[in-house]
């Protein structure tokens, strides 16, 4: 059966929805809250400014994380910034505008209502951080501080030095330490979510691996807060933290959450390049650096001589060439499909030769190298470090990586599921950014989600939902627990019983390369179809191949990778099938057959402005499509043009 | 490069411990230190053999949590550098390299390389924090604050909760940890109100978690990854002396 999609999106006029639903939402009595147990799973923006303020309203919270502390979740990464309309610089910025360019940034594929509230919401988490202590960066008057981002024509990003995740979620992780220290919230750190419980529909529950001493626990919950991230690292290579992954989301799918648009996917256009086959990771050169920095490649193929040695005319700054008008600064999608473009023909730089340069000499001769330094030092810093190259005299080598995930968890305007009492907030969900994030917005969302969405929505739920007397409470000793915890160690158990000889890493990387290749910046149905073919290839190998070491009964960082690749093999092919469904490009989703002449992307909304639903029908069947039309009462349709 | 390791290994909190002497092959100068060790326990794997457990996550230097003491010092031998930010070009080929977990008595060992470091987050909880409920908050910009007062508090709040302080330190003291959360809020009119309490509460939380006394040794600063001055100790002091001395002034 497929998914009845109930968007929920209040009635009335786009400006006054959330005002009208939130005074039409049932409370719970103050005196009520404590009967409430919420399970709040992760701690980053999302999950930690969800779980303290929940907290602070008297419900009762279980927080998880799976690094040693909340303070570690990959949202301390984030470096560029915040989005907000205060307009204090005075240059035009609304609540409006931000919606608009939101919506459009998104290349059209986001819910209006939703992207309306995150617009008239982003103010008040500005004045919540800076009430916490959030060190902005500030004026010589004292006000604060603003820089301008990819995608909008006002300054109005928030920042603290190249740290803004870091002090935003030290922000959310005092709060949520403050409830901590009061017994509002038990914190449980190296805690691994593996499955949601259900009963009778309901979420009621979910079990998590200890992953100190391996034992499984069950925890029994009025609702669950899914706040676990983004899937970056199906990529295998990815701007994400090593631990980044997508069990909690795939395994709320496979007990009937609906995944939504899982083939949105952000490659961010100036990352440092892969250097060696024993690459983990990549690094992120903020966005930023395009303001001051000229990209180009040489206009020979397979050119080996020194950059400096190239001399201008040589130089192809193709960006400037093909899109005059926003030359260096288009769009993340954009920058990142004609540095492919360029390398696949050939002449890219660099021993693999897929980097491009990216140059600040004319910089530094029109400012001076001082001035550089002071905008970008610690980025041109960062890159010496890894690289052992000096940025100030060679033109730094950049290429696009996995960076963020727009497609999620389908949830409805409360931020719901399509499992009752089961919710997602953050980048775990699908619900803001369309098929294109703009820069600053993820922040943003993660904690307009966990400050000032759920903590209404959540509390409607549970008031209309689950009975006062308790008598709604499964304990954790109920067979939907016996059931769901012997299927999670059994899986483990499988896992460690394999006793092949290929690490769980290097299935990882082969997955990463196939996805990459086939299902990165440019798809194609052939591709895709090569893809769907290799990666049950691959899922298979693994199962029969793969040696995980150790025991399950122990710290065994190991089992912990094993079950998350396990997941990742299978997701990959949600994902292509997702890619090859839809027949349009539209932001990071760029299917080859559907391009301009000039190669730009085609969209098509006549029959692809909906959201696309997958369901999970089985293991080994396709899943289901079903699909949220997307209404644009509000912004009309057009198509983004840079040139 | 070929390289050999003599790493920390130890079973679990129980065990007592002893050093292992690993050989590993084909190290290039661009690999990071954890792709070093990545590559290491690889070649165990490939043997059959159980991978050396450490700490890591975001690789880029920001979230704290790769925690290994190199060649006796927390980090390494780079300054201002994380383990995960270190790279091989540091070393050459043939060198022996000693790798321990972050020690000290308010840090156990769970396995290997990997630490318990939930003391910090005990001694935040006691009071590293702004009281201010979701919701509560005036706009922005009503609360000016001095650029200099700003930039000091974001110098502080910089850190990263690793403990390289603490293993570095020949006492195991957390100051350099406490004084930098201070040292934030302080800075700011919003830490203002619970100043004092904050003092007084974090440092009794450090003593009951059972981190040593400062004796000025400096080593901590010596070996922050985000180079966050000892100044902020000598400002603690006597916050922490103010507080004790009159509580309610
Ligand atoms: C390098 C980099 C720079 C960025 N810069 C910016 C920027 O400048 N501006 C911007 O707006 N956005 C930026 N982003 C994006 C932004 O940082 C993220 O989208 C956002 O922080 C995600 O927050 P989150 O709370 O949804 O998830 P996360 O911060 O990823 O937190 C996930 C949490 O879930 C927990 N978890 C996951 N799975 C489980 C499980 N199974 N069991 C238990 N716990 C689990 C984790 O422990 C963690 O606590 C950047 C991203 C990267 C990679
Ligand atoms: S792994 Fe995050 S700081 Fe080293």
């Amino acid at each position: 059966m497929a998914f009845q999609l109930d968007s929920k999106v209040p009635e009335g006029p786009l400006k006054e929805k959330w005002t009208n639903h939130r005074f039409n939402m049932k409370l719970v009595n103050p005196a009520n809250k404590r009967k409430f147990k919420v399970l709040v799973v992760g701690s980053g923006l999302a999950g930690a400014s969800a779980a303290a303020s929940l907290a602070e309203l008297g419900y009762h919270v279980e927080c998880f994380c799976f690094q040693d502390s909340p303070r570690r979740a990959h949202s301390i990464a984030a470096q560029g910034g915040i989005n907000a309309a205060k307009n204090y610089p005075n240059d035009g910025d609304s609540v409006w505008r931000l919606f608009y360019d939101t919506v459009k940034g998104g290349d059209y594929r986001a819910r209006e209502a939703n992207v309306y509230r995150l617009a008239e919401v982003a103010n008040n988490i500005i004045d919540q951080c800076v009430a916490q202590g959030v060190p902005f960066a500030r004026e010589y008057g004292g006000m604060l501080d603003n820089r301008s981002f990819g995608g909008a024509q006002v300054s109005r990003t928030f920042y603290a030095r190249g740290q803004t995740g870091q002090q935003l979620l030290l922000g959310a992780y005092q709060a949520l330490e403050r409830q901590i220290g009061k017994g509002t919230v038990r914190m449980h750190v190296r805690s691994e979510m593996l499955d949601v419980v259900k009963k009778d529909g309901r979420a009621v529950g979910i079990i998590s691996r200890d992953l100190v001493t391996g034992e499984m626990k069950r925890f029994s919950g009025d609702a669950v807060l899914l706040c676990t991230g983004g899937y970056g690292n199906v990529f295998y290579l990815s701007t994400n933290a090593m631990g980044s992954n997508v069990t909690a989301a795939y395994r709320a799918y496979k007990r009937g959450a609906g995944f939504a648009n899982p083939c949105y996917t952000q490659i961010h256009p100036t990352c440092i390049p892969v250097s060696s086959e024993h690459q983990s990771k990549l690094t992120l050169m903020s966005e930023s650096l395009r303001n001051d920095g000229r990209v180009w490649v040489p206009k020979q193929k397979d050119d080996q001589r020194a950059p400096n040695d190239i001399p201008e005319d040589e130089r192809d700054y193709y960006l400037e060439r093909r899109y005059p008008s926003f030359g260096n600064l288009v769009p993340r999608d954009v920058a990142s499909r004609a540095a492919k473009e360029r390398c696949d023909a050939g002449y890219g730089v660099g021993a693999t030769g897929y980097a491009v340069f990216l140059d600040f000499a004319a910089a530094i001769e029109r400012v001076g190298e001082d001035v550089i330094r002071a905008r970008y030092g610690n980025l041109f810093q960062m890159y010496e470090k890894i690289t052992g190259e000096n940025p100030y005299k060679v033109p730094m080598r950049i290429y696009p990586a996995s960076h963020y995930t727009m497609g999620g968890l389908w949830v409805d305007y409360n931020l719901m599921t399509t499992v009752p009492g089961l919710f997602a907030l953050g980048e775990a969900n699908f619900s803001d950014h369309g098929a294109n994030r703009l820069g600053a917005s993820a922040l943003m969302q993660g904690l307009s989600d966990g400050y000032f969405v759920a903590p209404y929505t959540v509390g409607s739920y549970l008031a209309e939902e689950v009975p006062l007397d308790g008598s709604g409470a499964v304990a954790t000793d109920d067979p939907a627990f016996d059931q769901v915890e012997q299927e999670v160690q059994g899986r483990i158990d499988r896992l460690l019983s394999v006793g092949g000889k290929k690490s769980v890493e290097s299935f990882h990387k082969r997955l990463g390369q196939i996805v990459w290749d086939q299902c990165g910046m440019g798809r194609s149905r052939e591709g895709l179809e090569q893809a769907l073919r290799d990666i049950p290839k691959l899922r298979e190998e693994f199962w029969k191949e793969v040696f995980v070491p150790g025991s399950a009964g122990e710290f065994n960082p190991e089992v912990e990778k094993a079950g998350r690749v396990a997941d990742f093999l299978e997701f990959a092919e949600v994902l292509c099938e997702d890619a090859l469904a839809r027949e349009e490009s539209c932001g990071g989703h760029f299917r080859e057959e559907h391009q301009t002449p000039e190669g730009e992307a085609l969209r098509d909304d006549e029959h692809f402005a909906h959201a696309a639903v997958w369901e999970y029908k089985g293991d080994d069947v396709r899943p289901e499509l079903s699909k949220e039309q997307l209404t644009f009462e509000n912004v009309k349709l057009t198509t983004r043009s840079y040139k | 490069m070929k390289l050999t390791l003599h790493v920390w290994r130890q079973a679990g909190p129980q065990d007592r411990g002893r050093m292992e002497m690993l050989q590993v092959d084909g190290i290039t100068s661009d690999m990071s230190f954890l792709e070093m060790l990545d590559k290491a326990n690889e070649d165990l794997i490939h043997d059959g053999k159980e991978p050396v457990a450490f700490d890591h996550d975001c690789r880029e230097g920001i979230c704290g949590t790769c925690s290994m003491v190199i060649d006796g010092v927390a980090h390494g031998p780079q300054e201002g550098t994380t383990t995960c930010q270190l790279h091989m070009r540091a070393f050459k080929d043939g060198d022996s390299i000693h790798i321990e977990p972050f020690r000290s008595r308010a840090f156990p060992v769970i396995k290997d390389l990997v630490v318990d470091r939930g003391s910090f987050d005990r001694i935040i909880a006691a009071g590293g924090y702004v009281s201010v409920n979701t919701g509560s908050a005036q706009d922005a910009n009503n609360l000016p604050v001095r650029k200099k007062d700003a930039d000091m508090a974001m110098d502080a709040a910089a850190c990263i909760g690793c403990g390289a302080c603490v293993a570095s330190c020949p006492n195991g003291s957390a100051m350099l940890f406490v004084a930098a959360k201070m040292g934030h809020l302080a800075h700011l009119p919003q830490g203002q109100a619970e100043r004092k309490e904050r003092a007084l509460s974090m440092v009794a939380q450090m003593d009951a978690e059972g981190f040593g006394a400062c004796s000025n040794h400096y080593e901590c600063e010596a070996v922050c990854p985000k180079e966050i001055p000892a100044t902020f100790i000598g400002s603690m002091n006597r916050e922490f002396l103010k507080s004790s001395l009159c509580p309610d002034s």
